[in-house]
């Protein structure tokens, strides 16, 4: 406990500056991109940005609602993975129907968050730890019932079966879809899924006592729980959620790419816990937040577009990412009041 | 007369605005053990930080045999002379490294010390400083094999090594068992024999009767006490130390209900005497005591953190045996927990936030929040206990200490209860929402039974109908509080009239 925080500041130029900054510098680049580069400021521009952080987003969050009780998630990226070679090995192998996969790689998100959620309630695992270790070994996982290789019609199976299944044209729709809106076919479906899941969480964390819980327990969880709140499972509920959000990231790149790709997905993890990070910078929370969470990944989505239509080469994507999440934590952890009280 | 080890003139802390020391004068002479008394918050720890270079003081002169010392980070006060063994064992050695290793530490973090380890230089070096300290250890057993007393003596050991002029204990013996202790205690008589001065910090009256040759009480932030002349006067410091300044508080007992919560031959820890006690309607007991009597075992025991050793509590004439914290809520027995900070302030929540966590479902519909229920529960609270504040929604972190402990009790008064539990609900709380606190507490407490734990005897006057005593886990005292015998409560908490227990218990029964 630092004392000094205590003292109200005045609302001067600083509060200002940390409370809306990010927006500010958000809408900033808008512009500027928008007048430096033609075609930026375009609704297909502006969908395909929503389209390209979407899967991002939906990870982060998930990432939001374990960093709410203090916790952390690095096994989002390798359960978004499993869930992608998962729907493939259900369509393709077992030829089953799409409705079976997704439901498949939902239970499979779900268990995955509740043995995490165990190994860190139960096992008392350091949560960083835990989900690490719970990382490798879905990494590993997925690649064992393929022998490494990635899954798509007509490859030859382990024991010489050649696969007839197909990926039906319901499930790729998941990822392929667009809906009319104003524009026909402008909206992609992982664009509403995103604002629905965005929506959901929101108002599970700010309006549902549930929510309140979860961050009295982020907070000070010896508080909460003398308070009367059953600390243990708010926590595996939150591995829970995140594992259930990484899955359906998972679904939707799957309907996407089309195949199980053993490839795809490396940067998922980075991506997503970055946005949920820059999240804590938005409107001067210094907390987790699925608002800041969206806005984290819409800032590095714009970012990235507007580099890219200006001609920026794509091996800087990664620098300029790390350089936005440094200065967005600066905001969180060095300007804002509260970022440093606790 | 001895020599003076060190002197302090005027000795002034400030942080913020608070002020933790307010000018001490004290002289430690070599070769004698001084005992250092004083409650929570009295500023015991803040001294030795200052002594032992963690915190600079603010203002007046310290000396060490005549020459100015002003340390500035710890390990320059130890190359001075001044070593502390702090109060938690396990931070004065490394667990996973041998006992050699850990007995020449501050050699191997010396900036000179070579880069490369001699082992069996090392090793010789250590076996001599234990030899010293007739310590018969294998040094190169790991630490983490130790027992907790032997972890202390190496500790000790470590800390001899230097050749101290001042060597400071913080509560040394908390977790030692008897014999452990008596180790440690013909140990310091060795060191005092050798003309090191000792600043011994402890609780325990056994402790201080073994090991003083004179008792130093503070109090907020002063000394307020010292007593040099054998046979030293025990009472007089615990009375230095807790302070009887009487207070202006007129408290009318109301009638007692019926009992609400009765405990029948409670064992707090194995082999302490059992509990017998009533808790009625309408009443509002303060237990007291040190540090260590049982006071928070007790509270944790009513709130269902911890299972008694043997014997049965009932609740309105049921059984009770709450199986955690949420359980007791349900079953009406709140506890507002002590060390606010640590157990009960949300930080990052506003006001209403803060008062609202324990019962959230009151204020919702369903699964959702009604912001409006909990904004007239925290706007009412607001003006009953005088919380000064902006608003409702006030950031939890930007009041004043006292402040925040009215959030804290309000979190609890908002609901009504069967027993309410308040562990030091005026820690680190001004004088005046001290008041404000207690006649809150005292005007809510018809229809519940109301238990407050108070190390300071002028808060357990201030606030209770009944003052109840603990010392080693079990109840030595139970007095109407009205025309109380200070002095005779004072020898209970002091525990210097064991027979008291059960004449005390007898009054109660009845």
């Amino acid at each position: 406990m630092q004392t000094d925080t205590h003292k109200r500041p005045k609302l001067g130029a600083l509060d200002l500056a940390i409370k809306y900054g990010f927006l500010v510098l958000l809408v900033g680049l808008v512009l500027f991109f928008s007048l430096a580069s033609d075609g930026f400021a375009s609704p297909y521009s502006a969908v395909f940005i929503f389209q390209s952080v979407s899967i991002t987003g939906i990870l982060a969050l998930g990432v939001t609602a374990t960093l709410v009780v203090d916790g952390f998630d690095l096994s989002i990226g390798s359960v978004a993975t499993t869930a992608l070679m998962l729907s493939s090995y259900v369509l393709v192998v077992w030829e089953m129907s799409a409705f079976t996969a997704v439901i498949a790689c939902l239970v499979m998100g779900a268990v995955v968050g509740l043995i995490n959620g165990f190994l860190i309630v139960k096992m008392k695992v350091p949560d960083l730890l835990a989900t690490l270790g719970m990382m490798f070994l879905l990494v590993g996982l997925q690649r064992i019932p393929t022998q490494g290789r990635s899954i798509s019609t007509g490859m030859t199976l382990p024991d010489g079966r050649v696969t007839e299944g197909v990926f039906p044209p319901e499930f790729l729709a998941l990822g392929r879809h667009r809906f009319d809106f104003f524009i026909d076919r402008l909206i992609p479906v992982s664009v509403v899924v995103l604002l629905v899941i965005a929506f959901l969480v929101w108002v599970f964390m700010e309006k549902t006592r549930h929510g309140r819980l979860m961050y009295a327990i982020g907070s000070n969880e010896r508080a909460a729980e003398l308070a009367g709140t059953n600390v243990n499972r708010y926590k595996v509920l939150a591995y829970v959620i995140s594992g259930v959000l990484a899955s359906i990231g998972g679904i939707l790149m799957a309907a996407r790419l089309g195949r199980g790709d053993i490839a795809s997905g490396n940067n998922l993890l980075l991506d997503s816990v970055a946005a949920a990070l820059i999240g804590f910078a938005v409107l001067g929370a210094a907390k987790p937040n699925a608002f800041g969470t969206i806005v984290g990944a819409l800032f590095i989505g714009i970012l990235l577009q507007g580099l890219t239509m200006m001609n920026a080469p794509y091996y800087t994507q990664d620098f300029v990412k790390g350089a936005v999440l440094v200065v967005a934590l600066v905001f969180t952890f060095a300007l804002s009041r509260r970022g440093g009280g606790h | 007369m001895q020599k003076t080890a060190v002197k302090l003139t005027g000795i002034t802390k400030t942080f913020g605005e608070n002020k933790v020391l307010r000018g001490i004068d004290l002289e430690l002479p070599a070769g004698q053990v001084t005992v250092l008394m004083g409650a929570n918050g009295a500023g015991k720890s803040t001294l030795v930080k200052v002594l032992c270079g963690v915190h600079q003081a603010n203002g007046g002169e310290i000396t060490l045999f005549g020459e100015p010392f002003h340390p500035t980070t710890p390990s320059e006060a130890i190359r001075a002379g001044v070593v502390t063994v702090h109060q938690n064992i396990n931070d004065g050695v490394i667990p996973d490294l041998d006992i050699a290793s850990n007995l020449m530490l501050d050699n191997l973090a010396a900036p000179n010390s070579g880069f490369f380890i001699n082992n069996r230089k090392i090793r010789a070096q250590a076996r001599e400083i234990a030899a010293r300290m007739q310590l018969d250890v294998d040094v190169r057993q790991p630490v983490s094999e130790l027992n907790l007393a032997d972890r202390q003596l190496v500790s000790i050991a470590r800390a001899m090594a230097h050749k101290p002029k001042l060597l400071i204990l913080d509560e040394p013996t908390s977790s030692l068992s008897a014999t452990e202790a008596a180790r440690l205690f013909d140990l310091l008589d060795r060191l005092r024999d050798s003309g090191v001065a000792i600043l011994y910090i402890s609780h325990r009256m056994s402790d201080i009767r073994r090991i003083a040759d004179r008792i130093v009480s503070m109090r907020d932030g002063r000394i307020s006490g010292v007593f040099n002349d054998k046979p030293l006067d025990y009472e007089a410091a615990v009375n230095a130390m807790l302070g009887r300044a009487m207070s202006e508080v007129d408290i009318r007992i109301p009638a007692k209900g019926t009992p609400i919560l009765s405990l029948q031959n409670v064992e707090l820890r194995a082999g302490a005497t059992p509990i017998n006690l009533d808790l009625h309607e309408n009443e509002v007991v303060a237990i007291t005591g040190l540090v260590g009597s049982g006071k928070s075992e007790l509270a944790s025991l009513l709130f269902g953190l911890q299972a008694p050793v043997s014997g049965e509590i009932t609740l309105n004439g049921t059984p009770y045996s709450p199986r955690n914290q949420r359980d007791a809520i349900r079953k009406g027995v709140f506890l507002c927990p002590k060390d606010r900070g640590s157990n009960a302030v949300v930080q990052g929540f506003d006001i209403t936030r803060n008062i609202s966590l324990p019962f959230l479902k009151r204020h919702s519909r369903g699964q959702f929040l009604r912001p409006r229920s909990e904004q007239r529960t925290a706007q009412a609270s607001i003006e009953t206990l005088g919380i000064v504040c902006q608003s409702t929604h006030d950031d939890i972190g930007s009041l004043s200490g006292g402040n925040q402990q009215k959030v804290m009790v309000a979190r609890w008064l908002a609901e009504s209860s069967n027993v309410l539990v308040l562990d030091e609900p005026f820690q680190g709380v001004d004088i005046q929402a001290r008041r404000d606190i207690g006649e809150k507490i005292r005007e809510t407490a018809k229809g519940r039974a109301t238990v407050v734990m108070a190390a300071e005897m002028d808060e357990a006057i201030e606030i209770a109908d009944r003052i109840i005593v603990m010392y080693d886990h079990t109840i030595v005292g139970d007095h109407r509080n009205q025309n109380i015998d200070l002095g005779r409560v004072l020898a209970q908490v002091a525990g210097q009239n064991p027979t008291d227990a059960e004449t005390g218990n007898q009054t109660h029964a009845n």
